[in-house]
């Protein structure tokens, strides 16, 4: 694996990747992939305490940046991070993001589960399904794909509560 | 040695000693209880951490919204559902090990709560009501 991501990531995020484990199978095929990179320990610790880790691949370069330069005022709560915190995860998420292969544009509130892809692929998920309290709303993944942790979303491991 | 040289080399020490204070943070609950209520100038109450830890302070959510009532087992976050481990120390030995974080948090939660920082007294209050929770 060596080869092929030294011709195509800078050195520092080549060590980030390395330090974090990641094997450079996932993306070394051409960018966009079906299931995401593994997480960084550093990402799991700091962006999962109050949510799933949301995969860096989900969302473009350009929505990441926006999200990572407004922590203190985070869809409604205040997640605030040390600078050099914000600085090693900001590098990690932009070296990974985007490569989940249906993202293109970037969607508004900066949420993954406002893209185009993410509306289209839970279109049979009936609108009464999203408020019940075993759901809370889109945004809570796991409550329908119980290896979202993993980064698992694939469309046989989903269990919809009822 | 003259003066300004031995100022710089206080100042040096200081900054050193503060940048290790902020690396090596292992710590314990009663360590850092000892460390707020020494900031605070006063003696904790945990009548008074209670309070403020259950009662609305003015917005949506109280610490209790996430933690619990009586945080000795798993809260669930008020917004995203996630469950979140014991607070007390007593149920959690994960919990104040660590200054970093505890200082991260507080600070992250006391703004939802309270729309400002907690003071040192107030962390104080509230540490030492979670440190009479035993199991
Ligand atoms: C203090 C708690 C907290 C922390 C820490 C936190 N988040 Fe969040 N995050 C939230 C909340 C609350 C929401 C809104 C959830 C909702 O609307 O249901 C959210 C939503 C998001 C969303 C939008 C999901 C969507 O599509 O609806 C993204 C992306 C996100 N967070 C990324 C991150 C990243 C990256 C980090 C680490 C730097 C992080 N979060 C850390 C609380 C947190
Ligand atoms: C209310 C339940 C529910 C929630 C919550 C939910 N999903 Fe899904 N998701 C589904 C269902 C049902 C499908 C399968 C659609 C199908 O069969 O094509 C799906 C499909 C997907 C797919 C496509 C999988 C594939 O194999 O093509 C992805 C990716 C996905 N979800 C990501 C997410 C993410 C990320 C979140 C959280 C931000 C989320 N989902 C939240 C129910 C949900
Ligand atoms: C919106 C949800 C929410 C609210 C409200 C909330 N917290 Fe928290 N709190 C969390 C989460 C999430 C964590 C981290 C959980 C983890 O590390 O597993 C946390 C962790 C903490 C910690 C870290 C302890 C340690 O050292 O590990 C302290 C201290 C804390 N909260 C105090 C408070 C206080 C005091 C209030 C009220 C002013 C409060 N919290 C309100 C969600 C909340």
């Amino acid at each position: 694996m060596n080869e092929i991501p030294r011709l195509r990531y800078p050195r520092i995020v080549l060590g980030l990747m390395v330090a974090a484990g990641i094997a450079g199978a996932a993306l070394a095929d051409g960018g966009k992939s079906e299931q995401g990179v593994p997480l960084s320990p550093k990402y799991r610790q700091e962006c999962a305490a109050c949510h799933v880790p949301f995969p860096p691949g989900m969302l473009p370069a350009a929505s990441w940046r926006h999200v990572m330069a407004d922590l203190p005022r985070h869809y409604g709560t205040d997640a605030s991070l040390d600078p050099a915190s914000t600085k090693e995860l900001s590098t990690w998420i932009a070296a990974n993001a985007g490569t989940y292969k249906r993202v293109s544009e970037e969607p508004t509130q900066d949420r993954i589960t406002h893209s185009v892809w993410f509306v289209r692929k839970h279109n049979e998920v009936a609108a009464g399904t999203w408020s019940l309290p075993a759901v809370k709303g889109p945004s809570n993944c796991a409550a329908c794909h119980p290896q979202a942790d993993q980064g698992n979303f694939n469309e046989h491991s989903v269990r919809i509560p009822r | 040695m003259n003066h300004p040289t031995v100022i710089r080399y206080l100042h040096a020490a200081l900054v050193a000693g503060a940048v290790l204070s902020s690396v090596a943070q292992a710590s314990t609950p009663a360590q850092l209880l000892a460390d707020y209520s020494a900031r605070a100038g006063s003696a904790p109450s945990p009548a008074r951490g209670r309070a403020l830890f259950t009662a609305p302070q003015g917005r949506e959510w109280s610490c209790s919204t996430c933690h619990g009532a009586v945080p000795t087992q798993a809260g669930k976050h008020a917004s995203t559902g996630k469950a979140i481990g014991a607070l007390a120390p007593g149920f959690n030995a994960e919990r104040f090990s660590d200054a970093a974080i505890t200082e991260k948090w507080f600070r992250r939660n006391c703004n939802d709560v309270m729309g400002r920082e907690c003071s040192a007294a107030e962390k104080a209050d509230v540490l030492s009501w979670l440190l009479t929770l035993k199991p």
